[in-house]
């Protein structure tokens, strides 16, 4: 069990900095995922954590000791690859047991250890088996397992699920998320999938450009995000930005107001002076999607709940939200509190 | 899968046609092959009277045993077992070399890495009959002459195989030796544990090409032995020839190539196996 900090964490390759300084404490047992899209250095972020990647400035601490020179493999860290990166010349049971045995673990407590975790993963039957002879689903398990036999002090994944199919990785998102809880290790999860970053996380990191552009709880992420490039990224579909010149608000250049979908709402046009014409609708059942186009040219999408009448194409509509539901963006995409 | 085996299997007069065109070109390939087997059967009498036989005789006993035993020079046992180690110590000694030096040149980040690299690239181009003076110079100065160190080290390094293990290297994904590192596993233990298991395909198919390379070294053999005992078989042959007007013992020739043969036949078959199984098992 153990703590992580990272302080003033940065990566350069040659000049061009990649990682411009993260900073966060985690606290012993947390879920931390870090999301963002591609590029971002989410995933350089972990392999820093993990001893793969040299750090070019800052600190990273597990457990109050400096680790920056450290090798891996005196960490205490386990890692679970995007492609599992298991041997595949061995079996199940000695892709496991492999840190074991070099860690020169007792051969009776490996096969203790790693009967366990094929327990608890479900994995007893394949022991045997080669990688190749299993499916994507029991391959990530394995990978799991030979993270928890060594019995680490943070469990590093990086983008774990993303070669699983959809109905799997719901199942397996749900599987890592008890596991965690059960075994109570600190961990790191990287994805750009922002549905597992807030499912998972007990605080998210969301990255973009190289930059931490907010941690906090997924939920207060998702209602109170710190810049403009969070507020689009977190929530599906994304906040809709509207200038506000054009809405007659003068707040400053260029500034933005940002609106969930879900909290506009479509009321006949002579109730408000914001219309647009419906471009088309998504009934999904539970909700509908219905996108506008408003009438000086800009986009926006509202989720309105499946019981309400849905508008026809064509038609035109007025928008109407609470003002406590606007978040307001200056020029530079940081939010601006009044 | 379906319109391929369609393809495959074809029916009638073609499936007739392909299979006498097979036959025909190995009869035509075997042809030779079967008159030296028959003519190491018979004896010195039937070979030289025309027209030759086409059957084997009943000397096949007598000539192979007086091959083995006596032979012309030195006896085809000898020389079969110093082919067999020259051919050995090429093969094993360049895949182990070349190993080892594409693991350096992919694993490694040192200064001078790719200069190595094309250096090691460029001796491809210069076969060894280029460099055959000055190695010859420098395994006489070290007293290597009518010595295996003598026939074996100046054909083990292979900018071939070092050339194709590098390339194998890279296609085995980084996160394996990311893997290893974080399990604990030093470079060494990663290139014996799991590099040298994953690559033992390469390595069979590697071995096979090398041990015949190896074996039908002539040239450097024929260069560096002048003692008879550290004749090589490939050689030994050509030495088995009469020189001006002696009468040249045929039957123990033919004996000789065909003993020749064997090792290399049996190689090639016996790694068949190992490459089917690795075809099956390599894939990743």
């Amino acid at each position: 069990m153990a703590t992580v900090a990272l302080e003033n964490l940065r990566k350069s390759y040659g000049k061009t900095e990649v990682i411009h300084g993260v900073d966060i404490d985690i606290a012993d047992g947390e879920f931390i995922v870090i999301v963002g899209p591609s590029g971002c250095g989410k995933s350089t972020l972990l392999r820093m954590v993990a001893g793969l990647e040299t750090v070019t400035s800052g600190e990273v601490r597990i457990n109050d000791r400096a680790v920056n020179d450290v090798e891996p493999m005196d960490r205490d860290i386990a890692m679970v690859f995007q492609n599992y990166a298991l041997y595949p010349h061995m079996s199940v049971f000695d892709n496991m047991a492999y840190g074991l045995k070099i860690a020169k673990v007792p051969t009776d407590e490996i096969k203790k250890r790693v009967d366990t975790a094929a327990e608890i993963l479900q994995l007893e039957p394949y022991l045997t088996r080669r990688p190749r002879e299993l499916s994507g689903g029991q391959r990530q398990r394995v990978a799991m397992g030979r993270a928890i036999v060594r019995k680490p002090a943070v469990f590093l994944f990086d983008e774990p699920l993303s070669n699983l199919d959809a109905k799997l990785r719901v199942q397996m998102r749900l599987e890592i998320k008890s596991l965690q809880r059960d075994l109570g290790v600190t961990s790191l999860y990287v994805t750009h999938d922002q549905v597992e970053a807030m499912t998972l996380a007990d605080r998210m990191i969301v990255m973009n450009a190289g930059v931490a552009d907010q941690i906090g709880k997924p939920l207060d992420v998702y209602s109170d995000p710190a810049t403009e490039f969070v507020a689009g990224f977190i929530g599906s579909p994304p906040t809709n930005f509207l200038q506000a010149k054009r809405l007659g608000r003068h707040i400053e250049d260029g500034a933005k107001i940002g609106i969930r979908p879900e909290h506009i709402r479509l009321v006949p046009q002579t109730e408000t002076d914001l219309a647009g014409t419906v471009v088309y609708s998504e009934p999904l059942g539970a909700e509908t999607l219905v996108h506008l186009k408003l009438l000086d040219g800009q986009d926006a999408t509202v989720r309105q709940d499946g019981a309400l009448p849905i508008p026809a194409e064509g038609e035109t509509c007025g928008l109407s939200w609470e003002p406590a539901s606007e978040m307001v963006f200056g020029k530079g995409g940081s939010r601006i509190r009044s | 899968m379906a319109g391929q085996g369609g393809m495959v299997q074809k029916r009638g007069s073609g499936l007739w046609l392909t299979h006498l065109g097979l036959i025909v070109g190995v009869a035509f390939i075997f042809f030779p092959i079967w008159l030296a087997f028959v003519a190491s059967t018979v004896d010195q009498q039937a070979i030289v009277r025309p027209p030759m036989p086409l059957l084997p005789g009943d000397k096949l006993i007598e000539n192979y045993t007086r091959a083995l035993t006596s032979g012309v020079n030195a006896p085809v046992a000898t020389m079969l077992f110093n082919s067999a180690v020259m051919a050995l110590g090429i093969s094993l000694g360049k895949i182990a070399i070349s190993l080892l030096s594409a693991f350096a040149i992919v694993y490694f980040r040192f200064p001078g890495r790719t200069l190595f690299f094309w250096l090691i690239f460029l001796t491809l181009m210069l076969p060894v009959e280029v460099r055959i003076v000055p190695t010859y110079e420098v395994i006489a100065n070290f007293g290597m002459l009518n010595s295996y160190s003598g026939l074996i080290l100046p054909l083990i390094a292979s900018a071939t195989a070092t050339f194709l293990f590098r390339q194998f290297f890279m296609t085995v994904p980084d996160e394996l030796a990311e893997a290893a590192r974080v399990d604990g596993a030093g470079p060494m233990r990663f290139f014996f544990d799991i590099l040298l298991p994953m690559s033992r395909t390469n390595i069979a198919a590697l071995f096979v090409i090398l041990f015949i390379y190896g074996w039908n070294q002539y040239l450097w053999p024929l260069l560096i032995t002048t003692d008879p005992e550290m004749n090589t078989i490939v050689m030994g042959i050509k030495q088995m020839f009469p020189s001006g007007d002696d009468t040249a013992d045929w039957p123990v020739i033919m004996a000789t190539s065909i003993l020749a043969m064997v090792p290399p036949v049996l190689v090639v078959i016996g790694m068949q196996k190992l490459f089917v199984r690795g075809l099956v098992e390599s894939e990743k």
